[in-house]
């Protein structure tokens, strides 16, 4: 399988004592679903920041299909952990922003947005303002928006770090689901062993100061994956073998 | 939210009727005052007298009003847009900003009633000088406001916009305008009431039409009800523009009353 998107030997650094990241190599095949774990402040966000076009690396370069893309806003989605919903816009409007920017009409937008809203479990909640969605809902429409945005390539900086246990639980399983249809090719990050394993084909794992890759999972339990996985023996021993890694390397 | 009727009745009488019963006491003291002490009419007209005053000279009031009331829309028009022009330039030129600022700041200090004859003298007596008067008074609330507005947008949220390659254009379209439209508001509200009464003052100094004219004959005159009945019709004009500013605030801006209930 070729490479959809290739970041080579990334470094950077604010300055001499400050290294957020040192030859950082990941690679995302197409519609994966790949795993940034590590602790806070390790670089990760840095590293989407580069990956976005948002920051220069120091050394080194992000590839999309084969083209050299460092430094270029507007070519991956990014999705941050708040959902980020413009709470002045209704929500197919927030989902329709992405489009709008790109230039598309605003009528001819929400039609094309409105296609997804079912897809998305959202349906329903098209004319309403963000502030009257649950935290879930607006997740899903902020996902939505980050879909829309590009179909190539998803950034997503802790997407599910803000909701309660059973919400989050449950954005798994709706996650999981409709990335089997829309097949994402999707780097995320958490912090969240459990959901690094349940959602992940493969996991990075990043140490910080500086911000290096110290290891690099396969998951092979195949998709869709059984509802009850994370309490199987397989999940154990993936996440036996994480937390070894973590303590091994003081991540 | 839904209470029974009888304590949302109560609720309504205590939030408007207090304050109309209070204002009524007031005014039945007033007269009484008047009616029982002999109080000279041109030191102390009576409530009566002042609505004697009101039906005398309605039709000539309602004559000034309109040429007050359209200085202070041109003035208040022209006012926000020269206070959205500036805002935007210091928003997106720190240099302008900084040198802009304190001049803008220090210019406010500057009593109105202290420009207004030296804009007659500059302009004349014609509606030039009162317009500009109320665009420099106007220009100020609204500057300041939207430029709180604009800087003080969520940084994630211009990252998110740039990262989906927005241009600067569109960040300022899509985020920092609705973003600062509730602290426009605001402003645009304190403006109003500025924009009438920057009006009537410069009408004192120099004109021949208007509610400050009008004001000022009838106290040459000590017509002391006269002057009343023109105080109360100033309030009612800026009371019922700042009215309307929140009814337009409601229009523009319909997310508020859905994040409000939420709250």
């Amino acid at each position: 399988m070729s490479e959809l998107l290739e970041v080579r030997d990334v470094s950077f650094s604010y300055n001499e004592s400050a290294v957020i990241l040192k030859d950082v190599s990941v690679t995302l095949r197409e519609g994966e679903i790949v795993c940034l774990l590590g602790v806070s402040g390790g670089g990760k966000t840095t590293l989407f920041n580069i990956i976005a076009g948002l920051v220069r690396p120091d050394k080194g370069s992000v590839l999309l299909n084969g083209e050299d893309i460092t430094g270029q806003p507007g070519r991956v989605s990014y999705m941050l952990q708040k959902d980020m919903l413009l709470p002045y816009r209704t929500v197919e409007d927030n989902v329709a922003l992405p489009l709008i920017i790109k230039g598309t009409k605003k009528k001819e937008a929400r039609r094309i947005v409105g296609g997804y809203f079912r897809q998305f479990g959202i349906d329903g909640s098209q004319k309403k303002y963000p502030a009257e969605l649950s935290g879930g809902m607006r997740q899903r429409a902020a996902l939505l928006r980050t879909y829309l945005f590009s179909a190539d390539v998803a950034l997503l900086d802790e997407p599910f770090s803000a909701l309660d246990a059973i919400t989050k639980a449950d954005m798994h399983r709706w996650y999981l689901d409709v990335m089997e249809n829309i097949r994402l090719s999707t780097i995320f990050i958490t912090h969240d062993i459990d959901e690094a394993v349940m959602l992940s084909d493969r996991i990075y794992l990043l140490g910080g100061r500086p911000g290096e890759i110290k290891d690099e999972i396969v998951i092979s339990e195949p998709k869709p994956r059984r509802a009850d996985f994370n309490l199987t023996d397989d999940f154990l021993v993936y996440k036996r073998r994480i937390i070894t890694q973590i303590q091994g390397n003081k991540i | 939210m839904c209470l029974p009727l009888s304590a949302r009745l109560r609720s309504t009488i205590s939030k408007v009727g207090l304050p109309v019963a209070a204002v009524l006491l007031v005014i039945l003291i007033w007269q009484l005052i008047c009616s029982l002490g002999s109080v000279p009419k041109y030191i102390l007209p009576s409530p009566l007298d002042v609505a004697g005053a009101f039906g005398e000279d309605w039709q000539l009031m309602l004559s000034h009003a309109r040429v007050t009331l359209t200085e202070t829309f041109i003035g208040l028009f022209l006012g926000i847009a020269v206070g959205f022009l500036m805002a935007v330039v210091m928003d997106r030129f720190a240099i302008v900003r900084k040198m802009i600022y304190p001049i803008v700041v220090v210019s406010q200090t500057i009593p109105t009633v202290a420009i207004a004859p030296l804009l007659v003298i500059w302009l004349g007596y014609q509606m030039l000088p009162k317009i500009i008067l109320i665009i420099l008074v106007v220009f100020f609330p609204i500057t300041i406001s939207l430029l709180e507005g604009f800087s003080s947008v969520d940084a994630d949220t211009v990252r998110l916009m740039r990262s989906m390659g927005a241009s600067r254009m569109q960040i300022f379209r899509y985020v920092k305008f609705p973003n600062s439209l509730g602290q426009f508001f605001s402003s645009l509200k304190i403006s109003v009431s500025y924009a009438v009464v920057s009006a009537v003052v410069s009408e004192w100094i120099g004109g021949t039409e208007g509610l400050g004219c009008y004001m000022t004959r009838v106290r040459k005159s000590f017509s002391s009800d006269k002057m009343f009945a023109v105080i109360i019709l100033i309030s009612v004009i800026s009371l019922v523009l700042i009215w309307l500013t929140s009814v337009l605030q409601k229009v523009c801006m319909p997310w508020e009353r859905v994040n409000k209930e939420r709250k």
